[in-house]
């Protein structure tokens, strides 16, 4: 009983894992734009296709894929960035979210078209197959990787914002970004960087979670709510937000399939007006 | 100036209510297309059911600028009401719209102290929320449902207990459209009252309406739900002149494609819904049959286009277009 209970925990910690790597690139640019983009899910999608395309077809290993499934999305982003959603970032959050449905929409098309409607197969290395015998309880060796990676981007992250002068304009922004701009910051560039940077992230999160989130073209949609749930739920624009919305998220939404099947998704969508009212912030949001 | 500050002196500043000639002539063409049209009532009656759907959605979202991706909640709500209602042996039609009123209403009501607080993105969040709660609920109660099968043996008495419902559709069509005129009527005297115009005012700016007196949150609550109830009739009228509930009806595309054909038609604008609808769904009907992965990419395209280009949509693109000829005139 307690393994057990362990086990769902341990699946509930790599699934949350999972979704704040892909969020956190939507927590960031939603607190520095204001921008409500339902479309973060469409880069999470394209890092999972470049992994599955280039390991399929090219030959290539899945770890030397990972890294074009964070290149192609995070240049996908910031083209599509300067181009389209740098346009909008003064406008309605109505015209936001049909904006960026239609890119979703029009993702989706493109991805049935491309790879057609099945779910896409990852081969892992064998090393990361199968289960390991940890103090007596058998956990997965992909989750187990999963969260290691999880922590060293975590780690890296936390190092750029908190160290780097990018991170400094970065967080500048973040809290004021007419003040950083008259402080010399050039804001526009940090937009356009930070956009690629979580666009990228995303898209490595959706190479990282075949395994686990499965990939089809429907991928966007489906996991919309999540991503979003992660940023209303942390809080716009913080990372120990997301990470604490991921986590709660994760293990609410393992826990809830594992112990109580027969009301599905109910947990989760509960959980999710719960706590939007009790903190329409999120979190760790700044009150306005 | 002079002309407008009269007007403002004899508090005779609310939107002209008469009305107008292209407005009759809309109508008269909706009733004209039952007899041009005769092979194709059914779908022109599912068009007359979802513009009145737009017209409930409008009222918030254009008018009142509440963003909600889950206002099909009250849809289907309004739909099981009325199909539950018609299976267990009632099924006199324009009772069934009261009873389908009335549980959009309540559940609108109920929800709407959720929705009005906090940011869109919140607001956005507790919608969507709640649409996918009630989806749920309706898959996993089975036995009152029929979950996802699909709620069968919906029978109609005759409407008015004179004309029956039939597969061409021509009496859902005449009755739908008898419907969506009567509460386009109550929507466009509401939008035309001094409460629509304070809804238009929280919409532009949420933080002065307070300063001039105004309540926000119970304008809000007010017409959160009034659009609820008009959903939720809508709602019966798709479970009646179909005579089938699907769980579709709660599901998350139909408040997408709604709010689609609301941005599409021009938000805010009365004949937006009605407009948008219209067009969205013959191009569905036409567009589709020939691929549907086609359909779904170019009406994203058109979405971002609709967006970046053109702000109001159809009519507000036709709006802008009549201004520009007007001031070449000149």
């Amino acid at each position: 009983m307690i393994g057990n209970l362990i086990g769902v925990l341990f699946d509930g910690i790599a699934y949350g894992s999972l979704l704040f790597v892909i969020s956190i690139g939507l927590s960031v640019t939603m607190g520095l734009m204001n921008f409500v983009n339902l479309a973060h899910g469409a880069f999470a999608m394209l890092g999972g296709y470049a992994c599955v395309v280039l390991m399929s077809r090219a030959g290539v290993p899945f770890l030397a894929a990972l890294p074009v499934a964070f290149l192609v999305p995070a240049v996908a982003g910031i083209v599509l960035e300067r181009t389209l959603y740098q346009r909008l970032y003064k406008a309605t959050h109505l015209d936001q979210v049909m904006f960026s449905i239609g890119i979703v929409f029009m993702a989706v098309a493109a991805a049935t078209w491309f790879f057609g409607p099945s779910q896409q197969p990852v081969r892992l290395p064998y090393w990361l197959r199968g289960q390991v015998h940890v103090l007596g309880l058998d956990l997965g060796a992909y989750r187990i990787f999963l969260i290691g990676v999880v922590v060293v981007i975590t780690v890296v992250l936390h190092m750029l914002l908190v160290k780097t002068r990018f991170g400094a304009q970065v967080r500048a922004s973040v809290e004021n970004a007419v003040a950083a701009a008259g402080l010399g910051i050039d804001v526009n560039r940090v937009f356009g960087v930070t956009f690629a940077l979580g666009s990228g992230l995303a898209g490595l999160g959706g190479g990282l979670g075949i395994d686990v989130l499965g990939l089809d073209h429907t991928f966007p949609l489906k996991y919309m709510v999540y991503f979003l749930l992660v940023v209303a739920i942390g809080g716009a624009g913080t990372i120990k937000g997301g990470l604490v919305a991921a986590m709660i998220l994760g293990i609410c939404d393992v826990a809830g399939k594992y112990y109580v099947p027969q009301i599905g998704s109910f947990i989760i969508y509960f959980l999710m007006v719960a706590l939007m009212i009790l903190f329409p912030a999120g979190l760790y949001g700044r009150r306005t | 100036m002079n002309d407008t500050s009269r007007s403002h002196a004899s508090g005779e500043n609310l939107p002209a209510d008469r009305w107008r000639a292209i407005e009759i002539a809309f109508w008269l063409a909706a009733l004209a297309a039952y007899f041009v049209f005769p092979t194709h009532r059914v779908l022109g009656s599912q068009i007359l059911i979802t513009g009145l759907f737009a017209v409930t959605l409008n009222l918030i979202l254009g008018y009142a600028g509440i963003v909600s991706l889950g206002h099909a909640a009250f849809f289907g709500v309004g739909a099981y009401a009325a199909g539950i209602l018609a299976v267990h042996g009632w099924g006199e039609p324009l009772s069934g719209l009261v009873v389908a009123g009335a549980a959009g209403a309540i559940v609108g009501y109920a929800t709407s102290f959720l929705v009005v607080r906090g940011t869109d993105l919140a607001r956005l969040m507790v919608t969507l929320g709640i649409g996918l709660m009630l989806f749920e609920g309706a898959n996993q109660a089975a036995f009152i449902t029929g979950g996802a099968d699909g709620l069968s043996g919906v029978t109609m008495w005759k409407v008015l207990g004179l004309f029956s419902f039939d597969l061409t559709g021509s009496t859902a069509y005449l009755y739908s459209l008898a419907v969506l005129f009567v509460l386009f009527v109550v929507a466009r005297r509401i939008v035309n009252s001094p409460f629509g115009l304070s809804l238009r005012g929280i919409r532009e700016n949420v933080k002065r309406m307070p300063a001039i007196g105004s309540p926000v949150a119970r304008r809000l609550i007010a017409i959160y739900t009034v659009s609820a109830a008009m959903a939720g009739v809508a709602g019966g009228l798709l479970a009646q002149t179909t005579q089938f509930v699907g769980l579709d009806v709660f599901g998350f595309p139909r408040s997408a494609d709604l709010m689609i054909m609301v941005v599409l038609g021009g938000a805010g604008r009365l004949y937006g819904g009605l407009v948008g609808t219209t067009v969205f769904m013959i191009a569905h009907h036409f567009l589709s049959d020939m691929n549907p992965i086609y359909w779904q990419f170019w009406l994203g395209l058109l979405l971002v286009v609709v967006v970046l280009y053109s702000r109001g949509g159809i009519l507000g693109a036709l709006a802008d277009f009549r201004d520009r000829a007007k001031s070449v005139r000149k």
